[in-house]
């Protein structure tokens, strides 16, 4: 449905250099489903929503949706933004203070080409309206909605023109946690009732993890992994997303060789030899990173009799609610493990750690390569 | 023995805390006195000489309620009052939408050559009121005016085109003059709105006009507001237009009357003090509802952190268009005004552009404005007073602005209002009524250049307060109370920390007043005596006397010598990252 091909958008700074904001970005976007720019703050993802919008015009590459191409450098295509029928719902919102939820949500169809009748935008108007839950504000002013009414009526004024294509930039960041998370559900609800073609940024992995079909992770003005959320949490193709989604302990290792299992290798560490899993094939020698994430971890007071296990010493532990975090010093490393608070051994005690193969995930070791 | 070290040490806090208190008490005194004897006396005596009988040699001043019975009974007060209403609202309306127009070009769109915009915000600066006038009655005077006098050689006919000595004429020529105050404040009012505003009208369709008219000018209503108020005050409250366009063919606005009252023999005081207060009303009301308006301004503030300017809408092949809206406008409001000085300025005596004109170029007007016997005296007037008055109103008003900013004195809202006072004054009332004040008090002021110190003082000081206000409200109150704490004065820490602190600020300010006060005239033209001339005066003095091409030889070096002042206040601002306060 969407597509974006090898787009690459710039800005010139204050001092007049280029800042490369989105490099060779492409993905592709099936219709009906959320697909969401993930990645730190500064990273492009914004960049790379308004290139859509036509709100930045991007130094070359090509977006089209469906058969209609929008922006195309090579056949020097550029539809304005007012003409791509995209919803687009900003970061700030944007909610016009001179006007009444009402008139906010009423103005696409009052600035549309193919003039609508008063009667069709007020049963239009009243029926989005509805469906986000705003109906028995219609009258009030913009100014006196609280900040969740004010997202909820972003997202109706991006709804009433019926767009082919709904962008959001951010639109949870600025609630507060309660309501952020009450309002990912019911984002994803509409999204998945109305079926809309949807293009969702976040610096908020949770969130994307919660909401996407499919997400891609950008770092620095590129995507560095396209995948499923699962995927993308469990299978990370390299060290940044691994990092960036949710929290990872590293260990730096050495490819022994293959195991019987498959996509299983042997891997030498600096706390000892472990089983991890791989995607790419890896051949004995080659530098890898195992990324583990601390939820993935077992710790018990004895030694388990499964693979994979290391003694250790408990170094600092903290109690967050939910579960308990600790230290541990494994000769002169630190892992960070993540455990239900029925477990809680003092600090400075003797413990054992488990790690499942499965979950011990080998990656390329960038930092290493480019070292070599 | 431990109870005697406690109570020598209770001493001496207890005198230290007296030196800081007596110390800081003199000081605030002091410049609550300052600030009520400018801003409030003269207003004072004004009031009350409208209510009186002029005071002569054999008669002392009575009661009476003759003035406003003269000034409100006559039809001619009715048909002033018209006149300055028509001619206010008229400039403002003129100057908004000009002004505005630039604006939205500047910030919005992909205009060319954007960077000569820049020399909007320092052109009225630079080219003073009076000058301006002056060419533009060359340009489009009804017998002189080169305006017509080329349409009429191409068309061959007799016909008047244009005619600045019309109520018509004076709107232009002001409307003009004022729409870069109009761009600069509208071009803030762009600049503090979200981007996503506009950008999000337009993702739901809405084309450039659409977008333009409902979300931008919407939104900018209360700046709106405001600036056609600021516009509609300073446009009633000006002299320069309505003296020379107006006077000449009996279109008289409140500013020219008063000065027609107190230029007839016997001198009508007591009618201009009436007339004088009638405008001074107006004008506060204009002054009160602008500042409710800012102050609540912020309903529809929609600031938001992000530093990005929008992105600029294309406006295809209407650009060029835009551009030539632009360069017409530079045209009128720079290039013509000022070729036409520099013209007459190289000729003998003044005539219009020609071949024939072209021959008779000479240096004549500026041998004789050098040799001219006030020259030296008012330039170095000028100078004086500038710089005086600028040092002068800076070190009162950061006084002032700690009181007000800083501390939790009661009544000290009383002194901000006080200090601001003088923004509703009109030069020229101002003028009148310090000049009705020294002449009952006669302390030697009178005929002095000390009453127009005086009155620059008093006319700037607003202006100093808002440069030092501004900057202020950024030094955060502990980086003041870590200084008492380390053991320092309040004296000290004032000198060590808050003025130093204030620096760019004050120079900032500075600079601007000095500027300003170079080019005042208004109230300096009731208010100098042989002797107490400033430049600007001298130029009024040259019109009077009918020596055009000198005045032009004069206003060429003044333009000049301003441009070069401007030019090192930019350089200054850069140089000291100062951010600007207007
Ligand atoms: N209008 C602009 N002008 C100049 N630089 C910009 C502009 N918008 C964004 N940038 C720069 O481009 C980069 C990417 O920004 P952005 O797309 O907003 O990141 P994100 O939304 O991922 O936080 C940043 O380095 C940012 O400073
Ligand atoms: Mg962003």
């Amino acid at each position: 449905m969407l597509s974006v091909k090898a787009l690459f958008t710039e800005y010139p700074n204050e001092r007049g250099e280029t800042v490369k904001a989105a490099q060779d970005v492409s993905f592709d976007v099936p219709e009906g489903k959320l697909f969401t720019l993930l990645g730190p703050s500064g990273c492009g993802k914004t960049t790379t929503l308004r290139s859509i919008a036509g709100l930045e015009r991007p130094r070359s590459g090509e977006i089209s949706i469906g058969e209609r191409v929008v922006y195309s450098s090579g056949r020097n295509i550029f539809v304005a933004p007012n003409r791509r029928n995209f919803g687009m719902v900003f970061q700030s919102y944007a909610i016009w203070p001179h006007m009444s939820v009402f008139k906010n949500a009423a103005f696409p169809l009052e600035v549309a080409s193919a003039r609508v009748n008063r009667a069709e935008i007020d049963r239009k108007v009243m029926r989005v309206l509805g469906t986000v839950g705003l109906d028995h504000l219609a009258s009030r002013e913009a100014t006196k909605l609280s900040g969740g009414q004010q997202q909820r009526l972003a997202l109706a004024r991006a709804l009433t023109m019926e767009p082919k294509l709904l962008l959001l930039d951010e639109p949870l960041s600025n609630l507060d946690a309660k309501l952020r998370e009450r309002m990912r559900f019911e984002l994803k609800r509409l999204q998945r009732e109305l079926r809309l073609t949807t293009v969702y940024v976040t610096h908020d992995q949770g969130e994307a993890l919660a909401l996407s079909h499919e997400i891609a992770v950008m770092n620095e003005g590129r995507i560095v992994q396209i995948g499923a959320p699962r995927d993308i949490y469990e299978r990370p193709h390299n060290r940044f997303v691994a990092d960036f989604v949710g929290s990872a302990n590293f260990l730096e290792a050495t490819v022994i060789g293959r195991d019987d299992r498959a996509d299983i290798y042997q891997v030498q560490t600096a706390i000892g030899n472990l089983l991890a899993f791989a995607v790419e094939p890896l051949k004995p020698g080659d530098g890898v990173v195992i990324s583990l994430r601390p939820e993935d971890t077992q710790l018990s007071a004895h030694r388990p009799d499964t693979l994979n296990a290391f003694e250790g010493v408990v170094e600092a532990k903290l109690f967050l609610g939910e579960f308990i975090e600790f230290q541990i010093k494994l000769g002169d490393m630190l892992m960070l493990a993540r455990v239900h608070p029925s477990f809680s051994p003092q600090v400075g005690t003797k413990v054992y750690i488990g790690m499942n193969p499965e979950k011990c995930v080998a990656i390329p070791d960038d930092a290493r390569h480019r070292k070599a | 023995m431990s109870g005697l070290a406690e109570s020598a040490a209770g001493a001496a806090a207890r005198q230290s805390l007296w030196q800081r208190l007596d110390l800081k008490w003199a000081v605030i005194g002091v410049s609550v006195a300052i600030v009520a004897y400018f801003a409030l006396v003269p207003l004072v005596f004004l009031f009350w000489q409208s209510f009186f009988t002029p005071q002569t040699a054999t008669k002392a001043a009575e009661f009476t309620l003759d003035n406003y019975g003269k000034a409100y009974s006559s039809l001619e007060t009715a048909r002033l009052f018209i006149n300055s209403l028509q001619f206010a609202t008229g400039v403002a309306i003129f100057a908004f939408t000009v002004g505005t127009l630039l604006a939205w070009m500047n910030e919005r769109t992909n205009t060319p050559f954007k960077a000569l915009f820049f020399s909007l915000s320092i052109i009225p600066l630079v080219i003073p009121g009076i000058l301006f006038v002056v060419a533009w009655i060359f340009l489009g005077s009804p017998k002189i005016g080169i305006i017509n006098l080329v349409l009429q050689n191409w068309f061959g006919t007799k016909y008047v085109f244009v005619n600045v000595y019309s109520i018509w004429g004076m709107i232009w020529v002001e409307g003009l003059h004022y729409s870069p105050m109009a761009f600069l404040l509208m071009t803030a009012a762009f600049r503090s709105m979200d981007p996503a505003m506009e950008e999000s009208a337009m993702m739901s369709g809405a084309n450039i006009l659409q977008v333009a008219w409902r979300i931008t000018l919407k939104l900018s209503w209360p700046a709106i507001f405001a600036t056609i108020l600021i516009l509609f005050v300073r446009s009633i409250e000006s002299f320069e237009v309505p003296a020379l366009l107006g006077l000449p063919v009996g279109i008289e606005v409140f500013t020219s009357s008063i000065y027609r009252a107190i230029h007839q023999y016997p001198s009508q005081i007591g009618l201009a003090s009436s007339y004088a207060v009638t405008l001074l009303l107006i004008t506060s009301v204009g002054v009160y509802f602008q500042s409710r308006l800012s102050s609540q301004g912020n309903k529809y503030s929609t600031m938001t952190g992000k530093g990005f300017r929008p992105r600029t809408i294309d406006l295809g092949r209407w650009r060029y268009a835009a551009a030539a809206v632009f360069f017409g406008y530079f045209l009128l409001i720079v290039v013509l005004p000022f070729l036409v000085l520099l013209w007459s300025s190289f000729q003998g005596f003044y005539s219009v552009p020609s071949m024939a004109a072209l021959k008779n170029l000479t240096l004549d007007p500026y041998r004789f404005i050098f040799s001219y016997p006030t020259l030296a005296q008012s330039v170095w007037n000028s100078l004086i007073l500038a710089l005086g008055s600028a040092t002068v109103i800076m070190l009162v008003t950061s006084v002032i602005c700690w009181i007000v900013v800083k501390t939790k004195i009661p009544g000290r809202w009383l002194l901000d209002n006080l200090a601001s006072l003088p923004m509703v004054f009109p030069g020229l009332v101002l003028g009148l009524s310090i000049m009705i004040f020294y002449l009952y008090f006669d302390v030697g002021v009178y005929g002095t250049i000390w009453i127009m110190f005086a009155a620059y003082i008093t006319r700037f000081l607003p202006y100093g307060l808002r440069y030092n206000t501004t900057s202020m409200l950024q030094i955060h109150k502990e980086l003041e109370e870590s200084a008492q704490m380390s053991g320092a004065s309040w004296a000290t820490s004032f000198r060590r920390i808050i003025l130093p602190l204030l620096k760019p600020g004050l120079l900032a300010g500075w600079i601007y007043i000095v500027i300003v006060s170079i080019r005042e005239l208004a109230a300096s033209i009731l208010l100098y005596s042989p002797g107490t001339e400033v430049v600007s005066i001298v130029i009024w003095e040259l019109w009077e006397n009918g020596q055009y091409v000198e005045l032009s030889a004069l206003g060429v070096l003044f333009i000049i010598a301003l441009f070069i002042l401007v030019m090192l206040a930019q350089y200054v601002g850069k140089k000291f990252g100062i951010k600007e306060a207007r």
